[in-house]
């Protein structure tokens, strides 16, 4: 929704400013970011890609500069070259890793470039101009909100975690927090690391293990492919019992929109967080208003009736 | 010597070999104990054949690992390779529904495909080790990397997905049973039994555990180690496409993170089944004991809350190394 407001301011500031514009030198953007290794990010990747053309198209004077990289060493090489080879105006940047980026995006804020820091945090504070990210606390509230309303005190759920991580510890802590007092038994939880085979396997096993399961929380769209599987296997899949998956598959959103009883919602963690990141970053120049500022983007609830926004069949996600 | 002082030492010889046999057996026997008095549905058929079924894919795999580690060789790629052939039969399969339609000869063809990719695979890791000369462990580290990536390639980073259409057809060869056995394990049976004889009842297994002991004795003895050694690599080959067949029916994807590490867990199920790493010595049916141990240590971990998710690495790694020592210690010498 915020989204299509600041197209909207966008694109009346570049109305009005077009006659400036023209006259302006062309403003070079660079967007720096992990090679995509797994579903979500290809899915980043192609939403970035659809970016970069929609805003070139919308602004003759913008230029992106779209460049991803295998690891962090890599990126560090990326955003020195972006500066001496493109001289880039501002950066848009998903650092691989928060450490090892710290200071050549610093580095890059010297040449005197507009930064905006996407999803994982730097580690030092007062770098970036804008910061846009996902909220994983939230999927987990919003996740076990869902469940409270469909569960009564004493019904069973097994919760299938991610990798270790903060990013896992986040999500299962917010749900373990709202959860608490609803008298819902969360009967174990184990990490299927955002993985099909392993979501399949830790499944099969919680199936054997209890006879009694009301509902589980994937937390991941992955994960809960692999657990709808299990549940047909052992034709547990009736009698209303639903998955709570996470992140926005397309497949799943369609299952969504189809009106599945397995998988009736899912929770969304943005793949597209980093082209909203690049119409903030263009708007930071073509706006009228301020833009800089910290951006959380929501953790929304997709049910039958908002799915359709959120579908995207050719994205690989 | 007297004669009942020959007989004496082979009985005891016979009675230590059987202790060795008996190692990884007795290792799974105390894991069943172990799990069954976690919970006791862990006996329960559904439990067991679940169990069977998950330690086909790492059972397949490691029956080929068997014979290359058997002749002194290492494959590190086969967790890519089961990944990249997955993903290419998934394309070739989703393509040929146009002109084969959803039915069964879509599948023996994308089946089909896998075979041969599987063995030029192994031909490839074969040869760049005999005639390129190159250590087997780089060569297959190489093409480790190599089909990862393609992998990660062809999904565009995400995932390659069956089409629906041909998963109705396919999916019985993982979900259906037959004679009460999943058909998985069926195969499982069947690779295992094929390995066997020919490990243990053919000249190539022979040559297998020479070239393995000693590789210029074989060589001086006339056997073709260069021929032989790319064998086993397309043995090995082989079995990671068969694990390939009766995996992309399970949840039919394929996505750079299919088959991650499974190098690793076919080795240690070669080793924690008595086969020596260096090679000159392999038991398939440890293997097999091997494989099973592996999925029954990953099991009972899902079955258990007593011990932390963060420690079930820990718990892994003590299973693995004592089931070894088990049978590795030489526990008569005291007695002689």
């Amino acid at each position: 929704m915020f989204k299509k407001s600041i197209m909207a301011l966008a694109l009346g500031t570049a109305v009005v400013l077009s006659g400036s514009a023209i006259a302006q030198d062309k403003i070079t953007i660079g967007v720096s970011y992990p090679t995509p290794t797994h579903a979500w990010a290809s899915g980043m990747n192609w939403h970035a890609e659809q970016a970069e053309k929609r805003l070139e198209a919308l602004y003759p004077d913008i230029d992106l500069v779209l460049v991803n990289s295998p690891d962090p060493a890599a990126q560090a090489s990326a955003l020195e070259d972006m500066v001496s080879v493109n001289k880039i105006d501002a950066l848009v940047v998903l650092p691989f890793e928060s450490d090892p980026l710290t200071d050549p995006v610093i580095n890059v804020k010297k040449s005197g470039a507009f930064i905006t820091v996407v999803d994982r945090g730097l580690s030092k504070e007062g770098i970036e101009d804008i910061y846009v990210a996902g909220n994983n606390p939230e999927l987990g509230r919003v996740s076990a909100q869902y469940m409270k309303g469909r569960l009564e005190s004493g019904d069973n759920i097994v919760i299938l975690r991610g990798i270790p991580t903060t990013i896992d510890n986040e999500r299962y802590d917010a749900f373990m927090a709202e959860i608490e007092g609803s008298g819902i038994n969360v009967l174990d939880q184990k990490y299927a690391n955002w993985n099909r085979d392993d979501g399949f396997e830790v499944m099969q096993d919680f199936l054997s293990r209890f006879p009694d399961i009301d509902a589980v929380w994937a937390q991941d769209d992955d994960i809960a492919i692999g657990v709808v599987a299990a549940l047909k296997q052992a034709g547990r899949d009736g009698d209303g019992m639903f998955v709570v998956g996470g992140a926005g598959m397309k497949e799943t959103i369609k299952g969504i929109m189809d009106g599945s009883e397995l998988q009736p919602i899912d929770v969304l963690y943005p793949p597209a967080m980093l082209a909203t990141a690049m119409d903030l970053t263009v708007a930071s120049f073509k706006s009228n208003g301020p833009v800089a500022g910290r951006y959380i983007l929501g953790a929304t609830l997709i049910n039958k009736d908002n799915a359709e926004q959120f579908y995207f069949p050719d994205s690989p996600f | 010597m007297s004669d009942t002082e020959v007989i004496n030492k082979q009985s005891k010889r016979a009675f230590r070999l059987d202790l060795k046999a008996m190692g990884p057996a007795l290792a799974l026997l105390i894991l069943c104990i172990v799990g069954y008095s976690l919970n006791s549905a862990f006996l329960s058929e559904g439990n067991i054949t679940n169990l069977l079924t998950r330690s086909a894919f790492i059972g397949i795999i490691a029956v080929g690992a068997t014979f290359v580690i058997t002749a002194g060789g290492i494959d590190l790629s086969v967790g890519s390779m089961a990944a990249v052939i997955s993903g290419v039969m998934i394309i070739i399969m989703n393509n040929l529904i146009g002109t084969f339609g959803a039915g069964v000869t879509t599948i023996l063809i994308g089946c089909g495909c896998s075979l041969i990719l599987g063995v030029g695979a192994g031909w490839i890791n074969g040869v760049l080790t005999t005639k390129g000369k190159i250590e087997a462990f780089i060569v297959t580290l190489g093409t480790m990397g190599i089909y990862r990536s393609l992998v990660t390639y062809f999904a565009d980073g995400g995932t390659l997905s069956l089409s629906f259409d041909l998963r109705g057809t396919y999916r019985p060869v993982y979900y259906d049973s037959f004679a009460g056995l999943p058909i998985p394990v069926w195969v499982f049976i069947g690779v295992a039994v094929a390995g066997w004889v020919i490990l243990n009842r053919t000249a190539f297994g022979r040559y297998c555990t020479a070239i393995g002991s000693n590789e210029s004795v074989a060589k001086y003895s006339a056997v073709n180690v260069d021929r032989i050694k790319t064998t086993t690599y397309v043995i090995q080959g082989f079995c990671v496409a068969l694990a390939t067949i009766i995996y992309v029916p399970r949840l039919g994807s394929a996505s750079a993170s299919t088959g991650v590490l499974w190098e690793l867990e076919a080795i240690a199920a070669v080793i924690i089944g008595g086969t020596v790493l260096k090679g000159g010595y392999g038991r398939v049916g440890g293997t097999i004991l091997g494989a099973l141990i592996l999925t029954t240590i990953g099991n009972i971990l899902n079955f258990t809350d007593v011990i932390s998710n963060y420690l079930n690495g820990t718990m892994q790694g003590l299973i693995i190394i004592t089931a070894v020592w088990l049978q590795r210690a030489d526990w008569s010498k005291k007695k002689v």
